[in-house]
């Protein structure tokens, strides 16, 4: 199938959930979709720069966390619409990813790993210092309770932008991974020096993969501070965020765009579930214990589980 | 004069008042977080410099050493430096099976990049989770003879919460070097890194060794963790911040290098110190980070590069 | 400069903190050539290739191909202006078979200066893949093969890159008698399509047949360059091989 064929499927899947929940009636269905859209749009963002390249990011939180309090600044500034609000803040992240992984992808996987951990720190040090943003203390978003274009909540326009978002990550993703590009990061997580001694530009496509992943991570975070109309340096940085995006791919698997969706919708279901059942505490130990499972007993994730099961059916 | 919060113009930096006084005192400061710095890192210069394995999950540990002296000082009143020393050997055993672990899912298949590095994401971020469930988000202390003690010799504060950690720091940095230049075992270590299959030419089983060193590096975080809550209130979310630190040290002094640990430990401290006495306590946490992307950019191989 | 030298090494010297691999190494090869690069363990060979191909940089000295200063090229940059090499120890591209191991050279590569139509990579792949004789092995996941068809795999993605001097590091070593010669004939089928070959061995009956013309490295330094018979009897060089 085609990058276009598939594009086209997937904003038509997406128009058409995004038409079909207008029926549905529990607000809570909103709240809860809207958290595993974003994380379906994090681990597909993280699984382009870690399951396609084989470069790990911790800090995944810091790039979600630059797109939320891009939306906070233009909003504060001139009160910016929606889409520019998204645009500005993918922009943004992806600017930071530039600088990060250009300081540190000439280096071994492992500094750029280290050096996206300790970001996390530095963003927070920053954010809560600049008081523009709330500083510690928090901003807020004051929205009107109606949806523009007829829709009953404002909310409801976010979980609509969510969807298109979402679906345009996967896009995105699958377009990288049946391209040359695709091939070319694969042989850079499979051996770096092998594929530069082919002819593969690794510093050039690491950066570009590192690029488009954090700036995809910023979008999910653009619409977070209209969501929760508050934000403050702890929600948006939350260990969730950091942790979701690793283990999601994990679990789901990190060969291809059907794992982070898979991983995400399976895992942030679960999560809201028991999130509203125990603890939230409890939850992150759950997905941290997931993890720490799936990395060492099954490394390739479920999509490896189907993958072997259909290698096994054709002998 | 500091400006109110919500000013704006909040971001300048005002100047003060500096005397000779003022800037000795943060030097010394500086360097006596430094040595406590230098008993942090010198698990990961094993880990990390010698053994490349990418433990981040050290912090971590650190924070387990801090909450069992937590636990027995509280209970008990015995002195959390003396209670890490005896715990120290269970740690020990703690990394062995840890580098089993990793050594069998990940370093004998060649995944150690991608998902060793994940697995140690996933021990450090369910340690933090477990600590706050079991001990809560508030803030705990340890209380020892000495910490409230200050002495003041020549105009400068020498806070013994400060000075013991750094005595002791010192002793085990300069134990553990000794070990890796005059002992066998502690060669073998040093050749691991270098040239394992000489190493098992000579009948020595690397991996064995590896083991060994790990655990040893585990070992190390039970004291440093002791050494935490000596100088600080800990609470379970601190252990992120201190992993840039640990690797800014490393990688500051060369990866490897038990005095390069510690130079580039006693940097830090003394930068961390200048920073928070001169610009804000709150901008501290940035210079670590500052300083590894700096060292990282310019100097890969640190200050006692090989 | 000589005239028609397709790679041209001067002065080369690469440091390792104290230790100096390579001290002053003058090597050149003409198009087509076949060379063999001989020298004990440890000697700098393997320093050598890493220089020449860009993996590591030397800090004196100057290394051209065809006329051209590649000194501060990047490797990839070195690898699509035609330069090649196997790795000593392979190293495939385990996720992927061995026929789309072929397509990354072929890709970033070979379609640099060889115009081919990017629907015509498989069918270059399998090209390649039967000059080797692992065309049945096309859809094998490149992570199983036996240790000679790794070799094989190794130069096969070296010569997908499509080079006009390809490097062979020690892809003999350790295979057995029948074994070598596959990986000999494989090689001098490079000579018909004018590709210059470097052979990096110790298996000296393969350098002998193989090699119009041997250099041997002891000690980062060469000592010995011109037709294998007088190299071989040369009073230094069995000195370097036997010792004293």
């Amino acid at each position: 199938m085609s990058n276009r064929a598939f594009a086209a499927i997937a904003f038509a899947v997406a128009i058409a959930i995004a038409a079909a929940s207008q029926l549905i009636g529990n607000e809570y269905f909103f709240v809860a979709a809207y958290t595993v859209l974003q994380f379906v749009i994090l681990a597909t963002a993280w699984n382009i720069l870690g399951g396609y390249t084989g470069y790990v990011n911790f800090g995944s939180a810091s790039f979600f966390a630059v797109g939320a309090y891009t939306s906070v600044a233009l909003y504060n500034a001139f009160k910016a619409p929606l889409p520019v609000v998204i645009v500005a803040g993918t922009v943004t992240a992806g600017l930071v990813g530039l600088g990060v992984g250009y300081l540190t992808l000439r280096l071994r996987g492992v500094f750029f790993a280290i050096a996206t951990l300790a970001l996390s720190v530095v963003l927070y040090t920053f954010v809560v210092n600049w008081d523009y943003v709330g500083g510690a203390r928090g901003a807020y978003i004051i929205l009107p309770r109606e949806g523009p274009f007829g829709l009953s909540r404002y909310i409801h326009l976010l979980y609509i932008a969510m969807v298109l978002m979402a679906a345009f990550a996967l896009v995105i993703a699958r377009a990288i991974e049946t391209s040359t590009l695709g091939r070319g990061l694969a042989a850079i997580r499979d051996d770096e020096l092998a594929a530069e001694c082919s002819g593969v530009p690794t510093l050039r496509l690491k950066i570009f993969s590192t690029m488009v992943s954090c700036a995809l991570m910023g979008m999910a975070g653009t619409t977070l501070p209209y969501f929760i109309s508050y934000i403050e340096p702890s929600s948006a940085f939350s260990l969730s965020y950091a942790v979701n995006s690793i283990a999601m791919p994990l679990i789901g698997g990190m060969m291809s765009w059907m794992g982070p969706l898979i991983g995400a919708v399976l895992l942030g279901s679960v999560q809201q579930l028991v999130q509203v059942t125990v603890s939230s505490a409890w939850n992150l130990l759950i997905v941290g214990v997931l993890l720490v499972l799936f990395v060492t007993l099954a490394p390739n994730g479920i999509m490896g589980w189907v993958y072997a099961w259909r290698r096994r059916k054709e002998r | 004069m500091r400006q109110p919060a919500g000013d704006p113009r909040r971001f300048r930096f005002d100047p003060m008042e500096i005397t000779p006084a003022l800037i000795l005192n943060a030097v010394i400061a500086g360097l006596l977080i430094g040595g406590f710095y230098a008993a942090v890192s010198v698990g990961v210069s094993i880990s990390f410099g010698m053994l490349d394995v990418v433990n981040i999950a050290h912090p971590a540990f650190i924070l387990v050493g801090s909450y069992i002296a937590y636990i027995v000082n509280d209970r008990f009143g015995f002195d959390p430096i003396l209670v890490s020393l005896v715990v120290s050997p269970l740690f020990f055993a703690l990394g062995l099976g840890i580098y089993r672990v990793y050594y069998v899912c990940f370093e004998r298949r060649g995944q150690e990049s991608l998902r060793g590095l994940a697995f140690f994401f996933g021990i450090l971020f369910i340690t933090e989770v477990a600590l706050v469930l079991i001990f809560g988000v508030d803030y705990r202390t340890a209380s020892t003879a000495y910490t409230d003690t200050t002495l003041r010799l020549g105009g400068i504060d020498f806070p013994l919460r400060l000075v013991v950690p750094f005595a002791v720091s010192m002793a085990m940095v300069a134990g553990l070097q000794v070990f890796f230049t005059h002992t066998f075992f502690g060669r073998a270590v040093l050749a691991v890194a270098q040239d394992q299959l000489a190493l098992r030419l000579m009948g020595v089983d690397p991996v064995r060794i590896k083991g060994l060193a790990f655990a040893l590096s585990i070992a190390t975080a039970s004291v440093a963790g002791a050494f935490l809550i000596v100088i600080q209130p800990v609470q379970p979310s601190i252990g992120r911040e201190y992993i840039g630190l640990v690797f800014a040290v490393c990688v500051l002094g060369g990866m490897g290098s038990i005095w390069g640990t510690l130079i580039g430990a006693l940097v830090l401290g003394v930068a961390e110190s200048f920073t928070s006495t001169f610009v804000g306590p709150s901008w501290a946490p940035a210079v670590s980070f500052g300083l590894l992307l700096a060292t990282l950019a310019f100097r890969p191989s640190g200050i006692l590069g090989r | 400069m000589m005239a028609g030298t397709l790679l041209e090494v001067s002065g080369v010297t690469k440091r390792f903190g104290g230790f100096t691999a390579l001290d002053g190494v003058d090597f050149s090869v003409r198009p087509g050539e076949r060379v063999g690069l001989i020298g004990p363990n440890g000697s700098g060979k393997s320093t050598l290739v890493n220089c020449i191909t860009g993996t590591l940089r030397n800090e004196e000295g100057s290394i051209r191909f065809e006329g051209q200063d590649i000194c501060g090229y990047a490797a990839h940059r070195r690898i699509r202006l035609g330069l090649a090499r196997s790795f000593q120890i392979p190293k495939p591209f385990t996720s992927m078979s061995v026929l789309d191991n072929l397509c990354v050279p072929l890709l970033f590569a070979a379609r640099k200066h060889e115009k081919f139509a990017p629907g015509r990579v498989v069918e270059e792949a399998m090209h390649i893949l039967g000059q080797v004789g692992l065309e049945s092995k096309a859809r094998a996941m490149s992570g199983g093969l036996t240790q000679v068809d790794m070799r094989k795999l190794e130069l096969a993605r070296a010569m997908a890159a499509k080079p006009k001097l390809l490097i062979s590091d020690e892809a003999m070593a350790g295979l057995s008698a029948s074994e070598v010669d596959e990986i000999l004939a494989l090689l001098s089928g490079l000579k018909e399509r004018g590709v210059a070959v470097i052979m990096i061995e110790h298996v000296m009956r393969a350098v002998m047949k193989f090699s119009e013309r041997i250099a041997v490295l002891v000690a980062g330094r060469k000592i010995a360059d011109g037709d294998p018979q007088s190299v071989v009897g040369n009073a230094d060089v069995i000195k370097a091989y036997l010792g004293e």
